[in-house]
């Protein structure tokens, strides 16, 4: 449900991820987190802000790089963002969908 | 007499061998190739030695056969490179000094950072088919198999030829169905992405394929460990998938040197930090990477390690020449996928554009379809082996833009 004035402002793709990382502020991922059912804590944030300044410098980001940054256990991602915790907490940190090439 | 080594004589080394071997002003540089297996295997046949279409001999040659006069060979492993003495040292003690380095390792599964895949059910009733050994072993199980549930299962997303899964599961369908017996097999497809399919524009056209074959999809399941006893896939999440049969796309690693050698990316799967465009290591600038050892934001794959190869060769000689590194690599990356009963189809995309729907080479005649299934696109797939032994690896100049081109692309979905 895209209809606070803070999401509809911004533009996204037809997935639901914003199409211009730098768009992105702490408001919109509390909102963007509450269309997933989660209520962020700094815990989740340092992981969102770890994802987005992976994806700034070119990296190809996965489950197991972010269980090897030190901020949290593969385990302890999916208790912040349970079911696809790459998937969400990528839409929620206002960077791309994690894909493969088709 | 100046030093180029190139680690590795896997596709991306053996063309960057050819075309420096061409290029190189030779009264000034001696070329070295390391490698430790003297086979070389086609990879993308590999996909078909599990189904009998290659018998495996089909896709082996001598790695050497394909070296230029001239060169030397060192056939050892290699332990460490040691950038601030600028030497590579070898698992038999030699130590080699460079004045430049290419990488081009490549990467391998490893069964063994999964818990229970590489156990008792190892070449039992789990099998890998990236491998020579795995395919082989796979064909023998298949001819005998009964049936049951077959599961395809990627334990990582970051893997070499992201689609030969999917073209896996495709043609394990036909064979089945061919051998009268497709209503004893269930296959399922169990990823860690979003779905078999995650770019939008693919999805749209060909996410119908799974369902038509038959073909399960099980997505954002990250495999933390295999239950052998009750062969059961086990999801970090708890979530839990059965099997009779299991083909295993493992976790996928760079050379073990990469770590031993501390250039290794944070996610320790030994992927070395690589310009994206210019392909210079991050960390060092006599140091080049290019292949599947790169950890650049495209597909691991041989038509990937191609059009870097193009790349690369310029940026060498302006790096030789004391110029800016002028080449820039796009992420093209240009792959054929089987889809079974002598049909494929194909994409063609970069770093910034998906893969879309149209015609290749040329907009309108083709002859190739992107996005679309065509017995074409699978006799071209066929006749990319011969390709391969006589032009690419050779470094010969393929009738392939290196940069993609939007010629003949389409931005709509619905295929033409």
């Amino acid at each position: 449900m895209v209809t606070d004035l803070l999401l509809s402002e911004r533009f996204f793709n037809e997935e639901g991820y914003l199409t211009d990382p730098d768009q992105w502020t702490p408001d919109l991922a509390h909102q963007l987190a509450a269309q997933e059912g989660i209520v962020l804590t700094d815990k989740h944030f340092e992981v969102l802000h770890y994802l987005r300044a992976q994806q700034a410098a070119g990296t190809k980001l996965s489950i197991r790089r972010v269980g090897k940054s030190g901020l949290v256990t593969i385990k302890q991602f999916y208790d912040l963002f349970p079911g696809g915790p790459l998937k969400k907490a990528s839409r929620i940190a206002g960077i791309p969908k994690p894909a493969s090439c088709v | 007499m100046k030093e180029l080594i190139i680690l590795g004589a896997g596709t991306a080394g053996t063309m960057m061998l050819n075309k420096l071997h061409r290029h190189l002003d030779r009264t000034q540089w001696h070329l070295t190739i390391v490698d430790q297996d003297p086979n070389h295997y086609y990879q993308p046949g590999f996909l078909f030695v599990p189904f009998g279409i290659y018998q495996p001999e089909a896709v082996v040659r001598d790695k050497a056969s394909f070296f230029p006069p001239d060169v030397s060979v060192c056939w050892d492993e290699v332990e460490a490179v040691r950038p601030e003495t600028n030497q590579v040292t070898l698992s038999d003690g030699r130590t080699l000094d460079y004045d430049l380095l290419i990488i081009a390792t490549g990467t391998t599964p490893r069964p063994e950072e999964t818990p229970g895949l590489q156990g008792t059910l190892w070449y039992q009733d789990i099998f890998d088919f990236y491998t020579f050994e795995g395919a082989k072993r796979l064909a023998e199980k298949l001819a005998h198999w009964e049936g049951g549930r077959l599961v395809i299962n990627l334990a990582e997303s970051i893997i070499k030829c992201p689609v030969a899964p999917l073209e896996f599961a495709f043609l394990a369908d036909a064979y089945f169905t061919e051998r009268g017996m497709r209503d004893q097999v269930e296959i399922y497809y169990v990823t860690p992405l979003s779905g078999a399919f995650t770019k939008p524009r693919a999805t749209a056209v060909l996410s119908g394929l799974l369902e038509a074959k038959g073909i399960a999809v099980v997505p954002d399941f990250y495999l933390e460990c295999v239950d052998e006893d009750r062969k059961v896939l086990v999801s970090y999440d708890e979530q839990e998938v059965p099997f009779d049969l299991l083909v295993s796309v493992p976790v996928n690693m760079g050379a073990d040197f990469v770590a031993a050698s501390d250039l290794g990316d944070d996610d320790d799967l030994n992927f070395i930090p690589t310009d994206k465009h210019t392909l210079q290591a991050k960390q060092h600038e006599n140091i080049f990477v290019i292949g599947d050892a790169t950890n650049v934001p495209t597909s691991k794959a041989g038509s990937v390690a191609h059009f870097m190869a193009e790349v690369l060769t310029e940026n060498i000689l302006h790096y030789i020449h004391g110029e800016p590194l002028a080449a820039r690599f796009d992420g093209h990356a240009n792959c054929f996928i089987e889809t079974g009963f002598g049909k494929a189809t194909l994409i063609d995309f970069n770093y910034d554009t998906e893969p879309l729907p149209g015609t290749f080479p040329w907009p309108v005649v083709g002859p190739m379809h992107l996005l679309k299934e065509t017995r074409l696109n699978h006799l071209g797939k066929l006749f990319f082996k011969w390709v391969y032994w006589h032009l690419l690896l050779t470094g010969k100049t393929l009738p392939v833009s290196t940069a993609m081109s939007m010629k003949g692309k389409r931005q709509a979905a619905v295929p033409s």
